[in-house]
This record gives C-alpha cells, structure tokens and sequence, in this order.
C-alpha cells in the first residue's frame, strides 16, 4: 500500500509571528518548522505501515525552499520518501490554489491512502484534506480522532459537537487525522541517520503541469484587506491568597464586573 | 436583491442559535435563503421564519442517505447554480468546513473560514478572523467565484424579522463518487445541561491543576451559570471528555468573563480563549504565563478557593 502524507512548513506558533506590509504570513522573522498537527498525520501512516507491513510512506510538502526541512523532520521519523513542490510563483497562494497544487503532484505519486493533519497551525483553515479529496475525485473521511486500515477498507472515528460517529470508506481515499490520535514519536539517532539516505525530490510547477498564472497571491480567491495587531493583553491585579482573601477579592472582583 | 444560502445548522431538527446567527448575518448582505437538509417540522420552519428566512429549501434526508457530507456540497453546488447566490453562509464546525470546502473546489470559489464577524461593503461580505491565537485581526473578500463563509457560534446577535419562509422542495441526485464514505454508527452525546461552550457568556475552566477533581470547577461554574471547560493535559488526562477543550485544537471560545482555574497558560490554550473580554485566573504558581494576561488573578490553591468563592457567590445571588 502507498500512503502520501501532506505536511506543511509553518512558522513556530510559540514565536511572535507577524505580517508582512502585504499581508502575507512573515515567513522569514520565526523559524519555521514542521506543522505539529502534521505529526499525528506521520504518527498513524507509520502505525498503519507497521501494522500492514508492506506499505510505503512518501511525504509531501508545497512551501518555500526551506520546507524541505519538514519533509527531513517526517523522514526521520520514519517515512520512506519525500517531495518537495517549490516554486516562486507559488508564494502567497489561497487554500483553493494550494489544493491545486497538491492534488495534481499527488497524482504523480503512486497512492491509496492520502493523509493530512486536522489543519496547519498557521492558517488553521482545515479545509485541505476535504478540498484535494474533492480535486481526486476519491472519498474523504476527515477530522479523524481514530484510524484503522482493514484491507481496503479505511476506518475512523470522529469526534463531533453532538455526536461521535463512526465512518468506512474503500481505498484510494484521503483522511486527516486530529491530535487525539495519539502522540507522535521522536526521531531516533538511528532515525536521523537513515534519512540522510533516504530520497527526496524537488518539483516546479512545470513538472506538474501546473499553469503559473492559476497559483500564487495574484490568483488567490480571497484576499486580505487589513491586519491589525490586537492590542497585548495587560496583567491587571494579582493577590496572593491568605485563609480565604483570595476568594474574597476574586467575589468582590466579579461584583464589581456586575457578573454577580 | 440576490439571495444569500444558509445552510442550516440543526441537531435531530431543532434548529441551534448558530443558524439565528447566520440568517442575521445573511440580511446584511441579501435576502435570506435557509437550506434545511433533514425532516423540516413546523417548529423548524417558524423559527428559520423568526429570523428572516424568506425561502427555505428542503431536502429530504433520504436523498442525501448514510454518506459523509459530500452530498450536502452537491446539495449546496446545485443550489448556488439555481439562484446565484451573493454568499454561501455555514456554521464553521468541523462538517461545515468540510461542505464549504468541497463547493469552493465544485464552483472554483473563494472560501473563508471562522469568521467570527461578517459585514456588508455594498453586498460583498467582508469576514473578520481572528488570528496567530488571537493576536491578529484579519479582515478578508472573497474575489472569486461565490464567497463561502464559514461562520463561528456568537459571530452576530440574532436579530428576529418575520421572513416569508416559502418552503420549497428540492430534489437532488447524489453522485456515485459521494457515496464513497458512509456512516456506520452515530452515538449523539448526552448533554451537560449546562450552557454551550461556544455560546455561553462565562466559562469556568479546569486544567492539570485540578489534579482530576472536577468538582470545584463544576460547582463554581454551576453558580455562575457558566459553561465548563478544560485544558488539554486535563483531557488527555481523561478527566473531562475532549468536547470541552479549550485551545488550538479544541474550541475556541470568546465569552464576557473567562475563569481558568489550574491552567498554566500554554499558546495552544490561549488560541482557544485569548479574546474572552474579562479573564480571571486561579493558580499556585505565581510565574504561571496564564496570569500575564487576566484582568485579576488569585495565586492561590484552587481546591480552597474555588468551593470559598462558590458559596460566596451562591450567598450574594441569594
Ligand atoms: C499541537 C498541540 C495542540 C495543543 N492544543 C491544545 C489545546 O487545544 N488546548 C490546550 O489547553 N492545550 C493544548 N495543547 C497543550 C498545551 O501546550 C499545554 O500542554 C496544556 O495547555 C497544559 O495544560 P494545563 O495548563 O492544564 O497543564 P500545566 O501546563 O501542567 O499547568 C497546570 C497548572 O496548574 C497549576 N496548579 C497545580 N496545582 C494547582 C492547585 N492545586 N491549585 C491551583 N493551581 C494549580 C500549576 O501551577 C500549573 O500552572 C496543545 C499542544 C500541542 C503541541
Ligand atoms: N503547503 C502545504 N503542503 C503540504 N500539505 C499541506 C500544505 N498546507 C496544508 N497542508 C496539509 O493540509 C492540512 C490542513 O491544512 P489547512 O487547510 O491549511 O489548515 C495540513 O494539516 C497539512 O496536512
């Protein structure tokens, strides 16, 4: 079975992450890394090729030179094989044209199952998984908080606001998982060393037969009018409590608030 | 005037606030139109009316049978062909996302998602979003195709107007390629019986502090009439279900007063409630981060203060 995971490069969400004057993510003032919430997407691609033992997992990723480096971070986690989709024409690009991007290099890559994490922690859409699913024109099971492969047949559980459902699909199909899946692993010494080996190849638009003028901050379908920096938060007054005056003044605080 | 779709959000057919929203939302920007996919009672039909319904399409359950909610984007594409809609609004939960994502792709549209604010700039909506854990708002157009918006809980106050609510069938085919994914079991949650979480004007929140007693956290919370919610080392802990977390991957939430009690303050909490408008924080620890950002904090430990602040509230509300 080959699995495709999507992972993405993000800026570090404990940084202080910005805009640009364009209102583009600032890409170059954090560092970046690999997309925490993709780590659960690897986590259960590597238990799905440990359990059916013949499966292999190619990563893949659309960014900026440097996204390479989430693409190394998932090989030595334990993934196969890697591609990198970079190209100028794709900076600034909305979720609709990424989605493009994605779905046409996946169909370059031999796949069944198609994997995602539940959103990027950055953009926080978590409208990819459901957007390429639609583009491969296979079945999508999303926001998975469990996943299990029987056969050709892909199980998972989600968790909803008013009820948990249980969902089957047949392969080739995509499915994002969500952090309840269970922690990822780290990689090992033995992890790192092996991926220094392990292939991974760099695609332009062109190679995907991508037409340029479809991707990119131009194109994009939405567009950002303004940004604005919410004023920080201001620590107001702290107690210490002492034999019940912490209590005290946290009633007289929401008296005087008129929550009481 | 053109229409604006709705897709209605209902549990079992009631239909939830968040569809209220919505149609108040869509009023500023056409002329309401509900999409009800389900059994459409006379209760459903007179509250979409309430709020300025002034068309209701109905499609029967049947149509769109045991399969994921690919069909309901089909449901949507063809409507969106049929009246060429000014927006397409829906409620941004996990499902709804996934509808809009799937009709941004069918009608080649621009989609935005958690809006938590929607205004009118002479028919075009503008969203407002809130960003990088609530430190950034962002306020974006759709410039291609029908703009989808996914919409959050408490993004508008309803506002009631009588709409004509002229109920209109719709028949759809599903096509084969949405019936890839099918429903195998549906376990509805039992409610808390306490305020929705997204909804509720104040949420009492319990993390690893707690140390997996919940119950000076409910207490207070029940006192003030509040929503309960919990961190997610509280969660993975599985002293609270996961439905009540609060955080980057779990709700966020926006409430007039926010109370965390036994909560560190990590990014990924704050992302979930950083724009509350008063915050409060109970913890021992007086370096924790969570208190660089309340309105009044009590260093202190909250098994003694929450039940001391608990009666006391009871007593003043009498
Ligand atoms: C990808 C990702 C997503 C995440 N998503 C979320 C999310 O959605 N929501 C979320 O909450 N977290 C999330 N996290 C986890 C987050 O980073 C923190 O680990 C988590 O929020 C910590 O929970 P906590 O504050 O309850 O626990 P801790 O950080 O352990 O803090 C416990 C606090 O309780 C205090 N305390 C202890 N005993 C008492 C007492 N008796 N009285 C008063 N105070 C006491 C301590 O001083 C401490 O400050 C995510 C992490 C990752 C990597
Ligand atoms: N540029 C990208 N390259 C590869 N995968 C991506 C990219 N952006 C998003 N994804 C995948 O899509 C998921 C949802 O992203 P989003 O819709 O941006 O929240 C992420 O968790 C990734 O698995």
């Amino acid at each position: 079975m080959n699995i495709v995971v999507c992972v993405k490069y993000v800026p570090d969400a404990t940084g202080d992450r910005r805009f640009e004057a364009d209102n583009t993510v600032d890409r170059v003032g954090v560092d970046g890394l690999l997309s925490e919430l993709d780590e659960y997407a690897i986590e259960q691609a590597l238990q799905i090729k440990e359990k059916t033992g013949d499966a292999e997992v190619t990563v893949l990723t659309v960014g900026p030179e440097g996204a390479v480096d989430a693409v190394r971070k998932a090989l030595q986690m334990g993934a196969d094989k890697g591609v990198h989709v970079s190209d100028e024409a794709i900076a600034g690009s909305c979720a609709l044209s990424t989605s493009l991007v994605l779905a046409e290099a996946i169909k370059k890559i031999d796949h069944d199952l198609v994997m995602f994490g539940m959103g990027s922690t950055d953009g926080a859409m978590g409208v990819l998984p459901a957007m390429v699913s639609e583009r491969l024109g296979v079945p999508g099971m999303t926001f998975g908080s469990a996943i299990e492969v029987d056969g050709d047949k892909v199980k998972i559980r989600r968790d909803g606001d008013t009820a948990t459902v249980t969902a089957e699909g047949k392969l080739p199909l995509v499915a994002s998982v969500t952090d309840q899946t269970g922690e990822a692993r780290y990689p090992s010494f033995k992890g790192i060393m092996a991926a220094k080996k392990k292939p991974v190849e760099t695609w332009s638009l062109s190679d995907l037969g991508v037409d340029a003028g479809l991707v990119g901050l131009d194109a994009a379908s939405t567009t950002v009018e303004n940004t604005e920096a919410r004023p920080p938060r201001t620590a107001g007054e702290i107690v210490t409590d002492e034999d019940g005056s912490g209590a005290k003044a946290l009633v007289d605080f929401l008296a005087s608030k008129k929550f009481i | 005037m053109s229409e604006v779709l709705v897709l209605v959000d209902h549990v079992g057919g009631s239909v939830r606030k968040t569809t209220n929203e919505m149609l108040t939302i869509a009023r500023r920007l056409g002329e309401p139109s509900a999409v009800f996919i389900g059994q459409l009672s006379d209760d459903a039909t007179a509250a979409l009316k309430q709020y300025g319904a002034e068309k209701i399409y109905v499609i029967d359950p049947n149509a769109v049978g045991p399969y994921l909610v690919t069909p309901k984007a089909e449901v949507l594409a063809q409507l969106v062909e049929q009246a060429s809609p000014a927006a397409v609004l829906m409620s941004s939960s996990a499902e709804g996302k996934e509808v809009g994502a799937r009709l941004a792709v069918k009608t080649d549209s621009g989609m935005i998602t958690d809006a938590v604010d929607v205004e009118s700039d002479g028919g075009t909506p503008v969203a407002t979003q809130s960003v990088f854990a609530g430190s950034y708002t962002v306020k974006s157009k759709v410039s291609k195709g029908t703009p989808i918006i996914a919409v959050k809980p408490n993004s508008a106050t309803p506002e009631a107007v009588d709409g004509a609510g002229t109920v209109e069938q719709v028949s759809i085919t599903i096509s084969d390629a949405a019936k890839g994914a099918q429903m195998t079991g549906v376990e509805p949650k039992k409610a808390s019986g306490r305020p929705e979480l997204t909804e509720a004007a104040i949420v009492v929140a319990g993390g690893r502090g707690t140390g997996g007693n919940f119950e000076p956290v409910e207490q207070l919370a029940d006192s003030l009439g509040a929503a309960v919610g919990a961190s997610r080392a509280a969660v993975d802990s599985g002293w609270y279900p996961h439905t009540f977390q609060i955080g980057q991957t779990g709700k966020v939430v926006s409430p007039q007063l926010y109370v965390a009690t036994g909560i560190s303050g990590a990014i990924q909490h704050r992302a979930g409630m950083q724009t509350s408008k008063t915050i409060i924080a109970v913890n021992k620890d007086e370096e924790a981060p969570i208190f660089e950002l309340v309105d009044f904090g009590v260093v202190g430990d909250l098994h003694s203060v929450l039940p001391t602040v608990t009666e006391e509230v009871t007593k003043r509300k009498g």
